[in-house]
């Protein structure tokens, strides 16, 4: 059947996550942006409102069945809060979600419990390459067989926490096909360079990563197909556009009730009425078809994995308008940086790049 | 609750039967009837019926999901609205003419159920399962009053010594008005819906709906339209000049109170509508992307789903984007209808999706034209013709933008006083 509504333990997790999101995350934003730094009290805090945990099964050391629906309510109700703030809330998941969806038996034992049972950790995993035409099926870093395991060589960019993390999942083009290689610290010829200088996201410690003739063992290799692993990225993406659209919106609409003009207030100016009504309409068709592929990656539908690429497409169209707008119903106030709308603005503007950052 | 996107068994099956109607009873004559406005498809209209009949639909008019005898233990969920906006978006895929035309009731009987009590639902809505297809209309529009529906001057009063409404006034763009009123020996006796005002100082709250029979004297079939697409269609300008209605035929309270109780019987049914029409939209868009397809793979082209926007061909991001608005757009029009069923109010989610299939299915269709180019533009193929027919979609039940208006009152919490 057609239904549209969470499940009790979904909007248990929903309504946690929005307190987060709004009692932490947002009055943190703006401040972590400029500085350019998330206090590690904050991450704390919201990894241990056990949105990963709650995706993860028993026997690996979380409390529920994997569900890229839950895992895209949660992302979305977190983002409205702050995007940078929610990304390195997520990251390790960045680690354990690609090992429950393509790792061996041994490698979930090995590696999830001990991440999803503790304290946040820095494991992070590294996609996106630094070329115009960055395609996750083609990637320029290969992997290339040799004795019992594998050499890395290639160029990584926007990894989160590469410089602290324990270990990485590293993506690399084996024979044609994308796979992921877990790659500990300190492994020889793993170099990560100075942070990455990014139109937003300054919060987040973002890094580019050098692999020349990294030396992998086989039992490093996630054997399983990455099609899952992209999609679950690709969705997670589409659900913290809808959080920072959602949040654009709201905020522009509250403004626009405020400010007057005219003698009136300019929401009652149907030129400001309609960009919202529109505003609202495409979040809400995005967030519909984003629902969708995540639900279809949680049945196993044959056309999961195609509907996942839409909504990270549409939704990622849909958040550059959304937060463009925003900023223009604000005017010159959506200019300055007092207010927060040109910061979603440059958020909004990223989510064309930004797959390989989340996964639910 | 839950989230959950599988289509209802009994939905599956419904949509089967229609594609079966709407790839041999539709399609192959779509284009004729395009080109011979007003010619009546007896064939359809009959086979439709009959079939309607049969399986105990009877119309394709919205009414209320059953209420379950244990509400606490439900059987099945609800699906209703979402069985009808299921089946009326693959009609429309077929032909959306032709599905405006699907006798049955309609927008007529669509206002029965909504405003009527179960008295007169019995009475008016028990011929559509009858002999022969019976139609009925809504005539709301007049030449001066559109989406303001307040402004209509159509006037309502009651003779006292006979107990009857004397009603007088001019509508127009009444959809299927000239099947619904006016005698056919091969249709059933049909009956429009007139709105009108029984206290022309009362504003909104005066504003009342009124069953007229077919072949009421005192009412005229005035006009049939010429129109941009959807022309086997008819749509009706009707005059009413001292035209006699039983008391018992006006739908809701017929006194004036302070409260809008009428009005708001309209809006309810557009509540009800709005997502349906949309529905009719979605399907149209669906024809022209899937036929788009189809003549694209004739010339080899494919598209590559799954690669970044920086390595799609200027096609393949249309296709693309197209897919998007047009899944989107649909699941607008199940959650509209979902709530619907469930009985949760809908007027926000409602015009939403009536926002988003009239954008979409304009922005498809002209873009098929676009990019089939000379093929697109020709009469040979349906896209034209989609292309002509889709614009209504954003035009009746509600303009695109009085729905924007609907949708900006709603997430701004205005009323129609803040927000004009």
């Amino acid at each position: 059947m057609y239904s549209f509504e969470p499940n009790e333990e979904q909007q248990m997790l929903i309504d946690a996550v929005t307190r987060y999101a709004k009692g932490d995350l947002r009055p943190a934003g703006r401040e972590a942006e400029e500085s350019k730094s998330l206090p590690q009290k904050l991450i704390r805090k919201g990894w241990e409102l056990g949105v990963l945990q709650a995706s993860t099964p028993e026997p690996y050391g979380g409390f529920g069945d994997r569900s890229a629906v839950t895992g895209v309510l949660a992302a979305d109700a977190m983002a409205w809060g702050d995007l940078a703030g929610t990304l390195a809330v997520m990251t390790p998941g960045l680690f354990t979600l690609p090992i429950l969806l393509a790792g061996s038996e041994e490698q979930k034992k090995q590696w999830i419990e001990p991440i999803v049972a503790a304290d946040w950790q820095a494991f992070s995993a590294a996609l996106i390459e630094p070329a115009f035409d960055f395609d996750p099926n083609d990637l320029k870093t290969t992997a290339a067989a040799e004795g019992d395991g594998f050499v890395l060589n290639g160029v990584k960019t926007m990894v989160p926490f590469a410089e602290t993390a324990e270990a990485l999942i590293v993506y690399a083009n084996l024979n044609g096909a994308t796979k992921g290689f877990i790659v500990p610290k300190n492994t020889p010829g793993l170099a990560v360079s100075a942070r990455e200088k990014l139109m937003s996201l300054n919060a987040l410690p973002l890094y580019r990563v050098t692999l020349a003739d990294v030396k992998i063992p086989q039992s490093n290799l996630l054997a399983g197909d990455f099609a899952p692993v992209l999609a679950a990225m690709r969705v997670a993406n589409a659900a913290l556009a809808l959080g920072v659209a959602q949040g654009a919106l709201e905020y522009a609409r509250d403004y626009a009730k405020e400010r007057q003009a005219f003698g009136v207030k300019i929401a009652q100016k149907q030129a400001i009425a309609f960009m919202l009504a529109e505003m609202a309409t495409e979040i809400e068709a995005m967030r519909l078809l984003t629902w969708e592929a995540a639900w279809m990656l949680d049945a196993g539908k044959e056309d999961a994995f195609m509907q996942a690429y839409l909504a990270s497409t549409g939704a990622a169209d849909m958040v550059m308008m959304v937060t463009d707008r925003a900023v223009q119903i604000l005017g010159g106030h959506g200019y300055i940086r007092e207010y927060p709308v040109e910061m979603w603005m440059r958020n909004g503007r990223g989510f064309t790049t930004f797959t390989g950052l989340a996964i639910v | 609750m839950t989230i959950e996107f599988e289509t209802p068994k009994p939905i599956v099956n419904f949509r089967f039967m229609l594609q079966t109607v709407a790839d041999n009873m539709m399609r192959p004559v779509s284009r004729e009837m395009d080109e011979n406005e007003h010619q009546i498809p007896y064939d359809y209209i009959e086979f439709m019926h009959t079939a309607m009949k049969s399986t105990g639909a009877g119309s394709l008019a919205p009414r209320e999901s059953k209420k379950e005898e244990d509400p606490a233990k439900p059987k099945h969920a609800p699906i209703a609205y979402q069985s009808l906006a299921s089946m009326l978006e693959m009609l429309a895929w077929g032909d959306v003419g032709m599905y405006l035309i699907t006798p049955g009731g309609g927008l007529g009987a669509a206002a029965v159920q909504a405003a009527g009590s179960p008295e007169q639902k019995a009475k008016f809505l028990a011929r559509f399962n009858g002999e022969k297809p019976t139609f009925a209309a809504m005539c709301m529009t007049e030449p001066q009053a559109g989406s303001d529906t307040s402004a209509i001057r159509a006037t309502a009063v009651l003779d006292k010594a006979t107990n009857e409404w004397i009603l007088n006034g001019e509508k127009i763009f009444v959809t299927a008005g000239h099947k619904s009123f006016v005698p056919d020996e091969k249709f059933g006796a049909g009956f429009i819906v007139v709105w009108a005002t029984i206290d022309p100082t009362a504003g909104r709250a005066g504003m009342r709906a009124f069953v007229v029979e077919a072949g009421t004297p005192g009412v005229t079939v005035t006009k049939l339209e010429h129109k941009l697409g959807i022309r086997v269609s008819d749509t009706a300008a009707i005059a009413l000049v001292d035209a006699r209605v039983p008391y018992d035929h006006v739908l809701g309270s017929p006194t004036v109170e302070k409260t809008t109780t009428g009005f708001k019987g309209a809006m309810a049914t557009f509540d009800a509508t709005r997502p349906l029409v949309a529905a009719t939209g979605v399907g149209v868009a669906r024809a022209a992307l899937e036929e788009l397809k189809k003549l694209l793979a004739e010339q080899g082209v494919t598209v590559r789903y799954g690669l970044p926007r920086q390595k799609l061909s200027a096609i393949e991001r249309d296709v693309i984007d197209m897919e998007i608005m047009l899944k989107s757009a649909w699941l607008m029009v199940l959650k509209a209808v979902w709530m619907a069923d469930n009985q949760k109010s809908n007027a926000l989610e409602s015009s939403m999706s009536k926002v988003r299939a009239g954008d979409i299915v304009t922005k498809i269709t002209q873009k098929v034209v676009e990019i089939m180019g000379p093929l697109g533009y020709s009469r040979e193929y349906l896209l034209e013709k989609w292309f002509r027919d889709a614009k209504i979609t954003d035009i009746y039940e509600g303009t695109g933008q009085i729905n924007r208006l609907v949708v900006a009152r709603q997430i701004l919490g205005y009323s129609g006083a803040e927000l004009r």
